[in-house]
């Protein structure tokens, strides 16, 4: 019998370790798979890749992480914390300890899908004559001036979400998918965290994520903060 | 002469929202654009999260952490809303679906140069965010800012001094002086605020202004 449905935290992140990349969904707070990325925290795995729209979120709620440098390199849109203070993270990466990639959000979404869908690279004209283009194999399609951007793989994806089924199927609400789907196709070990017992098949037309994409699903409660969108 | 508020601004960039858009509100003063949209134009905000249709912020008692904007914002949604993942919402911009992307901004070239996503602080990380796939993407860019920086440097300048987002992108600009079209000739202002003069508003930018023919005065309810 399918079933996809782990127990335990710890069950969900089998096989995670030093030198894991992982792909975190979430935005504003929403789709955030918070349970999990207090596990890793409570890992001791270091030498880890971070792939996410924003580090902030991240930092925000499990500070360790971050802390005790843990992370090699991140891939992100956004790696500015609240406020005038210096985050640890950014603290790294001015020192030259941490590397930081800076993708444009389109095309961080764009290079996961691509991850997923066997597409090894695409040319964009986002950030053509920009320092994000900097160095990128260039050429002109239509008159335009276009770089090209490489897909992203990685180890896992997390991310949470309204519903999961037992055959991995994912349903979002409100705007908890944003990089959900593409991350789900993109990493070798998908885990959605859910507060849906997952015993009833979703309707097949509701289906935000297809569970061939999906590997592992925990029901645990929410652990998201109330100020989830604004740490 | 009385420089235009920062809700003034907005209200000025609104007016020109034709019926039926499809608009990007960036992060600052360009989301105040949505408070004074005319009453009588059906228009759809899109946000890069996954949002089509974004309605007015969520008041205490509709305040829901999944229906959060690309601000972190609370939101509600307006009826016709769609909500879809994040490669539709950025298909949507780059694939030339979007009409109009309204932006904060650091400077504006003559050739249409538009840098605002890096200011280079030194003991802070960096943000790009949507920016450099909306002002590529959209079919009108539009940048609200101040006319000048707090120390009276011009924004509208001959070349960015600052990182880019795009180049040649710009179409629009609105400042608290004037509204400047960039154009194949540079800087066309079509609007100027009573009375300052076009010498004074050439002392405050950083390259050549010309002025429309029909160049008229930038004007602003009290808000």
């Amino acid at each position: 019998m399918m079933d996809k449905r782990v127990e335990t935290l710890g069950a969900a992140l089998d096989g995670f370790g030093d030198g894991a990349s992982v792909l975190v969904n979430g935005f504003g707070g929403a789709g955030v798979p918070f349970a999990l990325i207090k596990a890793i925290e409570n890992t001791s795995a270091t030498n880890l890749t971070l792939i996410l729209n924003s580090v902030r979120f991240v930092d925000g709620f499990a500070p360790r992480i971050f802390a005790e440098r843990r992370v090699s390199k991140v891939i992100c849109t956004a790696a500015r914390s609240r406020g005038p203070d210096t985050a640890n993270y950014e603290q790294q990466w001015l020192n030259g300890e941490l590397e930081i990639e800076m993708v444009p959000q389109g095309t961080f979404a764009e290079r996961i899908r691509a991850g997923g869908a066997g597409i090894p690279a695409f040319y964009t004209p986002t950030g053509a004559g920009t320092d994000l283009g900097d160095g990128k194999e260039a050429r002109t399609f239509e008159g335009k001036p276009c770089i090209l951007e490489q897909a992203i793989t990685a180890d896992f994806a997390i991310m949470r979400a309204a519903r999961a089924d037992r055959w991995g199927n994912v349903r979002f609400r409100g705007a908890q998918g944003n990089f959900g789907l593409a991350m789900a196709m993109a990493a070798r070990t998908t885990i959605v965290e859910t507060n849906d017992p997952g015993d009833k098949p979703i309707p097949p037309e509701d289906i935000h994520i297809p569970g061939i994409y999906v590997d592992r699903v925990l029901q645990h409660e929410d652990m998201s903060p109330a100020n989830a969108g604004g740490i | 002469m009385q420089p235009l508020t920062r809700h003034q601004i907005a209200w000025r960039a609104a007016q020109d929202l034709t019926e039926g858009s499809y608009v990007n509100l960036g992060l600052g003063l360009p989301v105040l654009v949505a408070n004074y949209k005319p009453q009588d134009r059906d228009l759809m905000f899109h946000s890069e999260n996954g949002i089509v249709g974004v309605g007015p912020l969520a008041t205490e008692n509709e305040e829901d952490s999944d229906f959060v904007d690309a601000g972190s914002q609370k939101i509600t949604l307006s009826p016709g809303a769609a909500l879809f993942d994040s490669t539709q919402a950025f298909a949507m911009i780059r694939g030339g679906h979007l009409d109009v992307t309204l932006l904060g901004g650091f400077e504006v070239s003559e050739t249409g140069d538009l840098a605002n996503w890096d200011a280079k602080m030194t003991h802070k990380g960096q943000l790009v965010g949507g920016a450099m796939d909306l002002v590529t993407g959209a079919k009108s860019v539009r940048v609200t800012m101040q006319h000048t920086t707090k120390t009276g440097e011009p924004r509208l300048v001959e070349n960015c001094s600052y990182p880019l987002t795009g180049v040649g992108t710009v179409d629009r600009v609105y400042t608290d002086l004037a509204v400047v079209d960039v154009t194949e000739r540079g800087f066309v202002v079509r609007e100027i605020v009573d009375g300052l003069s076009r010498d004074a508003l050439q002392e405050k930018s950083g390259a050549k202004l010309a002025f429309a023919d029909d160049c008229g005065t930038l004007d602003a309810p009290e808000l």
